[in-house]
């Protein structure tokens, strides 16, 4: 079998503790629930000597406020425990679909939502053993040079694979960080980068400690996963919708994509229309029409990109309606074709 | 009828459930004797290449590596088939698709032997490679094998078939694609070898052939099979996947010998993707030729066969897909020609219907476009064309039971298929096919005139009965049937039955866990060895109890008078008096198919002493905006002959029905750049037990008058029906035709905006067949 590499596993008693390790070690990586990381070290994805365990640390677990004074949920939450938590049965509720959304039982059980904030960029010629690399030829995201997706790009395109990431950037949550040099939060929309190899601007010894989504009044939200099988699958398109209401009008319409990029691609623009107005078929249908515009697929996931590029606008307009509280497959876009 | 038998046709634990299900079973890879190293194996990292020089002296001075090998250690080549003796252990000259074995390491942990492969320096020189139907008919400057990429071209025909077609009053020409897919078995194929001090070979196996396995370590170690056992492991899935003769089975024995030590090789999930031998892709073009009231009268079927690296079973799979067309249809005229090409990808073999599921596809799409256009409904067009059971098919495959007019009953009343077709809401629909399979091929794989099947029991004086067989069990639940089959017939209980499968050494031969043969042919040895050693303990009865061998009874652990059941005594009694008489009470028996092939050349692939029947309707419910297709239900009727345990034919069927949903809505081997393109469980897609639908199982038994019991196969032939089902379902949905598989949401939505409403090929490859081998159609088929 695929063996993980000879690991030194090393268990900080603090927070800080874990964040001094990381920095004195540059060969080392943290963990928590390992659901991402352990496969991708079989088939050695990363170099690393040493796994620094975020598992029992004080202040990784919390939970506090609610939609009124802002929701604080511990990176250390796992997405079990979100899917079905009851502070994000409300406003929030796209987090909890989200990460009800991941994988499999068993994994939504180990997996941790700082764990899947962080999931590295997937790509198909990067998800792979040490041996089917080396045969294809080494990509630039491990042990290569060159993308193998787009020969000429001097960039990876990995994609951007979490599903609670487009749904923490259409939330406008913080992310709370905790490094040597101190602790900071970060906007989510900042914290990602369009790269797959630097997708976000954590340092190497922070840790994400805590996930901020800010308070609300009356909002909804929906996240819409595309995957081939309703279970194990990542997302191969992630939609993600926040709209704030007054009095049955939109005040203001955020949204997100997953997996259409190397980071969480933002759609908010697009979603301006909606602003000050009483959403029906038509207006959501020809605001999804347009907000696909970001969503650049290319061959490096499961099913045919140019598919999914067409999936984008019938999926936003489901997580719109949804949001809107109207009946998502009976959209303008997602209507039955006539035969 | 419920007394007719004890334990025949009751729903029963199989023997190793319990050991499943709570972790105990050793499964080859849980195996660790003393001072056991791991083998490792490297493969090729191009498609087709020559080899120049392999440089293994960095990794044999790596410490803890204890042996290297290369093609030169095992340079004598062999092949499932003696006609394609075509592999090497480790390749020598040159690779032919990306993981084709190069040399091997034993080491004395994983990470050692990770490590030296590493170090192996192997020069290549790169060649252009083939990776389609196309490329390998359009050919290059080097072929992958021999002088051309075509591996074998057969033709045949069976009366004149053009005449017979332009003669009908429709004709209809389909073209029809099914791309490859693989098993997927849960269990990685795995193997452990150990060379004894008394110079004695063992090799334990995950394997569905070990007789097979034992021949071809015999040829390639050169040892005398005396001094080789083969011990097949219990195994966590075959579907086909596990009943060739595979590089690290060769390897780790040999290993074994030069280290001295024992040694294990378990391949990784990607490995298991290279090993292969899976569903063959297959171009078909299928022109019939119908009356005006929907009757066939003539039929030309052509197949491509993408065949792989080598040869494996597919001389045989080429013929299969054009064999069983006529086991379900009427057809008074047929021609099929079929050719296997060679190309740059992992081997092709047999997979769960092996070389029928494809043409099955076909020709049930091609019936359903037939049916529109001639005015009939899906069911009325296959009903006025079915075969009669004890009747004889244009290509002299002998049918005896016959149970399909009675599956399709019970699948279209229990579906409601005729009334609720016309009804379903857009994006809703309903498809029906049908189809049949073989109980087990009337030949063996190497020619012989001995039994396809042994069993030998020995009866303990406690009344306990020791079974030996070489059949094993693949998780089909073959060790319940042997056991059944003999404690019925010999009155005792399940659980005094003592098995022995799958040892080299110890068992008679069975062939192997393929072609769905163990049920009917084990099963027949096993009731024809009991019977035997009944006959011998009734004797003894009968002269105990005074009455004549023919009154008596065996059950529930006794023998007694059937006129007056009172007056017996126990099993055991019997055979302490069998015992007392004669010394130790054995029996064997052993079972030859009758011999069927037809008189043309080629006929050896297709007969078999019985055909099982398969129908199924299948409910879609397609996206339409998306493409996407989910199965809500399906109902699947099955011909079983009998079911010795019911609640094992319906895990045959419905796992069947689980695995045909997979071929026909996700799975597929895809490449690129010559490699596969996701050997992973994660991306290569297959249904999980969220996309299972609900499923109507109907059993029904025709008794077949040669199977043990009246039983046929399960195994196989009701996955054949479900896949263009799912076609012909999606296009009562939608109206578009997705005349391939994968029906990915892709080609849906693709074929939604198409003109013709269709996605499918278009076209065949211009390929010169061979002249056709005209053979003379059985007697009841002359003048029709």
């Amino acid at each position: 079998m695929l063996r993980l590499p000879r690991l030194q596993y090393l268990r900080p008693r603090s927070i800080d503790e874990a964040s001094e390790l990381a920095a004195s070690n540059p060969a080392a990586a943290f963990i928590a629930g390992g659901t991402d990381l352990v496969p991708n070290l079989k088939r050695r994805q990363f170099d690393v000597s040493a796994l620094i365990s975020l598992n029992g640390l004080d202040g990784l677990a919390a939970m506090d406020g609610d939609a009124k004074r802002g929701l604080t949920i511990g990176s250390g939450a796992t997405l079990d425990e979100l899917a079905q938590h009851p502070a994000l049965a409300g406003a929030y509720r796209a987090l909890a679909q989200a990460c009800g959304l991941v994988s499999t039982p068993q994994v939504r059980y180990m997996g941790t939502l700082g764990g899947n904030l962080l999931v590295d960029p997937r790509c198909n010629y990067y998800n792979q053993t040490y041996s089917w690399r080396k045969a294809v030829g080494f990509c630039m995201k491990k042990d290569g040079d060159i993308c193998l997706v787009a020969r000429s790009s001097p960039r990876c395109w990995a994609v951007s694979s979490s599903d609670s990431a487009p749904v923490a950037v259409a939330l406008d949550a913080e992310i709370a960080l905790h490094g040597v040099q101190g602790r900071r939060r970060v906007a989510a929309a900042a914290f990602y980068q369009d790269d797959g190899i630097d997708y976000t601007n954590k340092r190497r010894d922070e840790v994400i400690t805590a996930l901020h989504l800010p308070s609300v009044g009356k909002l909804t939200s929906a996240y819409w996963k595309l995957r081939r099988r309703p279970s194990f699958d990542f997302p191969i398109l992630g939609v993600a919708i926040a709209l704030a209401w007054d009095d049955g009008a939109i005040r203001s319409a955020r949204g997100a994509l997953g997996a259409v990029g190397s980071h969480p691609v933002e759609i908010t623009a697009y979603l301006a229309p909606l602003q000050g107005q009483r959403p029906d078929d038509d207006l959501i249908a020809q605001v999804a029409d347009a907000a696909d515009k970001p969503s650049r697929p290319l061959d490096n996931t499961d099913l045919n990109h140019y598919w999914r590029k067409r999936m984008t606008k019938v999926y936003i307009e489901r997580a719109l309606r949804e949001a809107c509280g109207l009946e998502p497959m009976a959209g303008r876009l997602s209507a039955q074709v006539a035969r | 009828m419920a007394d007719e038998f004890a334990i025949v046709g009751k729903s029963l634990t199989k023997p190793d459930a319990f050991a499943k299900v709570s972790g105990q079973t050793k499964f080859a890879d849980d195996l660790a004797l003393p001072r056991m190293v791991y083998g490792r194996i490297l493969r090729s990292p191009h498609p087709h290449a020559r080899i120049l020089s392999v440089d293994t002296a960095r990794a044999r001075a790596l410490p803890g590596v204890l042996a290297v090998l290369t093609g030169d250690d095992l340079p004598i080549k062999f092949g499932i088939l003696p006609v394609s003796q075509d592999e090497e252990a480790l390749a020598r000259e040159k690779v032919r698709y990306v993981g084709d074995p190069i040399a091997a390491v034993a080491a004395s942990d994983e990470w050692i032997a990770d490590e030296a492969l590493d170090l192996i320096e192997v020069e290549f020189k790169e060649l252009p490679y083939y990776m389609s139907i196309e490329d390998a008919i359009a050919g290059g400057a080097e072929p992958i094998h021999g002088r051309s990429n075509v591996h074998k071209a057969v033709a045949l025909e069976f009366g004149d078939t053009e005449a017979a077609i332009e003669a009908a009053a429709y004709r209809r020409e389909d073209l029809v694609f099914f791309e490859g897919n693989t098993h997927l078995p849960m269990e990685q194929h795995a193997a452990v070898a150990q060379y004894g001090a008394d110079g004695k070979l063992t090799l334990w196996t995950s394997s569905q052939t070990p007789h097979y396995v034992h021949r071809a370590l015999g040829k390639v170690l050169e040892l005398p099979m005396s001094r080789i056992r083969v011990i097949a492991t219990p195994n966590g899935g075959g579907f086909g996947g596990k009943s060739d003769i595979f590089s690290h089975e060769l390897v780790a024995a040999k290993l074994a010998i030069v280290t001295g030590r024992p040694v294990k090789i378990t391949l990784t999930r990607e490995e298991v993707f290279y090993a292969h031998r899976g569903r063959h892709p297959v171009l078909m073009k299928v022109r019939t030729g119908f009356s005006a009231d929907g009757r066939i009268t003539g039929m030309q079927f052509q197949s491509f066969l993408d065949g792989g690296g080598y040869g494996s079973y597919g001389v045989a799979t080429t013929y299969y897909t054009g064999a069983l067309q006529a086991t379900t249809y009427s057809i008074p005229r047929y021609r099929f020609e079929g050719v296997r090409l060679f190309t740059n990808k992992p081997p092709c073999g047999p997979k769960r219907g092996h070389g029928t599921p494809q043409p099955r596809f076909a020709l049930e799409i091609h019936l359903d476009k037939a049916a529109e256009a001639l005015g009939l409904d899906p069911v009325e067009i296959r009903r006025r064309n079915l075969v009669v059971p004890d009747s004889r098919t244009v290509n002299w495959l002998r049918i005896t039971s016959c149970g399909l007019e009675e599956c399709i009953s019970k699948v279209v009343e229990g579906s409601r298929f005729l009334e609720r077709r016309r009804q379903m809401p857009l994006g809703r629909g309903l498809g029906f096919a049908v189809s049949s399979y073989l109980t087990g091929a009337g030949t063996a794989i190497y020619w012989n005139d001995m039994p396809h099947s042994e069993v030998q029991l020995k009866l303990d004086r406690n009344g306990g009965v020791a079974l030996f067989c070489g059949a094993i069990d693949i998780g089909q639940g073959s060790d319940h049937i042997l056991a059944a089959i003999v404690a019925e017939v010999l009155g005792v209980e399940l659980e005094d039955i003592q098995l022995t499968t799958a040892d080299t050494d110890l068992t008679p031969i069975d062939l192997g866990s393929y072609s769905s043969r163990v049920t009917f042919m084990a099963g027949n040895a096993a009731k024809a060895a009991a019977e035997n050693v009944r006959e011998r303990l009734f004797r003894v009865a009968a002269a105990a109890l005074h009455c004549d061998s023919d009154d008596l009874v065996a059950r529930g652990r006794r023998i007694f008078r059937r006129t007056r059941p009172e007056e017996g005594l126990s099993v055991a009694q019997a055979i302490q008096l069998a015992e007392a008489e004669n010394g130790v009470v054995t029996g064997t028996g052993s079972y030859t198919p009758p011999r069927l092939a037809g008189p043309y050349k080629g006929s050896g692939v297709g007969p078999s002493p019985a055909y099982s029947y398969s129908a199924a309707v299948v409910e879609v419910d397609c996206d339409a905006k998306t493409g996407e297709v989910r199965v809500p239900e399906v109902w699947i009727a099955h011909d079983i002959g009998r079911a010795i345990n019911p609640v094992l034919v319906e895990g045959q069927v419905e796992g069947s029905v689980y695995m045909a949903l997979g071929e026909a809505l996700m799975e597929e081997q895809s490449f690129r750049l010559g490699l596969h393109k996701f050997p992973s469980l994660l991306e290569y897609k297959s249904p999980t037990a969220l996309e299972a639908p609900v499923m109507h199982t109907y059993l029904v038994e025709t008794i077949d008058r040669e199977g043990p019991f009246g039983a046929k196969e399960a195994g196989q032939g009701p996955l054949l029906p479900v896949i263009p089902a799912v076609a012909n379902a999606v296009y009562n949905a939608l109206g578009v035709r997705i005349d391939e598989v994968p029906i990915t949401p892709d080609k849906v939505l693709k074929a939604l905006h198409d003109k013709q409403k269709r996605v499918g090929p278009t076209s065949v490859p211009a390929f010169q067949f061979p002249p056709l081998i005209k053979s003379d159609v059985p007697d009841e088929w002359r003048g029709k």
